[in-house]
């Protein structure tokens, strides 16, 4: 699946996008495989409360169900306007 | 409904007026402006970063809710992303109805709810800082006003 990080997330991981072959059940078990992988991951995603999550374009939670997602996105609380 | 997000400015003056004459027996429109300020007196620039694709498809759904709760003839709202300088506009909403209430209600509505869930991310740039501007608790206040 794509794998999508912005603002913050995205520098401190250090790229805006990757393909991730993954078999994680839920967004939280796909974030347990990131923090695994490097220190920036783990840094990343060292506080769930402060980072927010997409699946397909969908605001989402941490505890959702990914079977059939093909894009997820990390990213902090959202500031427009 | 005209959902716009683009990176060029927009000419406030022409929008509102190309807004009012698609309307057709509305008594009111409504119209809010959102501008890059300085509040430090050092900021050079703003970055605002977005998730295309994801960023339409959210503001369509928040003025889709809106034209549920109001009576309102039509929205527009246009956000900018990419690189803005003190005092440039970012974005505006505008509401058109029958009777005013509706079109300042809705059009604090869709402030209130793109402002925490269209996304969009603000980093200031100063000659020797940076910084992702953080959201704020009243913002998250006021989407739990709306849903009471």
């Amino acid at each position: 699946m794509d794998v999508l990080y912005f603002a913050w997330v995205r520098e401190r991981i250090g790229l805006p996008r990757e393909k991730v072959e993954t078999s994680a059940a839920t967004v939280g078990d796909l974030v347990a495989e990131l923090r695994a992988r490097e220190a920036r991951y783990d840094a990343a995603f060292s506080d769930l409360t402060a980072l927010r999550v997409a699946v397909d374009q969908e605001l989402s939670d941490f505890d959702a169900p990914l079977s059939g997602a093909r894009e997820v996105a990390f990213f902090p609380p959202m500031t427009g306007g | 409904m005209d959902i716009r997000v683009q990176e060029a400015p927009f000419d406030l003056g022409r929008e509102a007026s190309a807004f009012a004459a698609r309307q057709t027996g509305m008594g009111a429109i409504v119209t809010f402006t959102g501008i890059v300020r300085d509040l430090g007196g050092t900021l050079d620039h703003m970055q605002i970063e977005h998730y295309p694709g994801m960023t339409e498809k959210a503001l369509r759904a928040i003025a889709e809710d809106a034209h549920a709760r109001w009576d309102l003839g039509g929205s527009l709202v246009i956000h900018r992303h990419g690189r803005l300088g003190p005092d440039d506009m970012i974005m505006m909403v505008a509401t058109s109805s029958r009777h005013r209430k509706d079109a300042f209600e809705a059009a604090m509505f869709l402030m209130d709810y793109l402002k925490s869930r269209a996304p969009f991310w603000k980093k200031e740039v100063a000659a020797d800082a940076e910084g992702w501007v953080a959201a704020r608790d009243e913002d998250e206040d006021a989407l739990r006003d709306w849903q009471r």
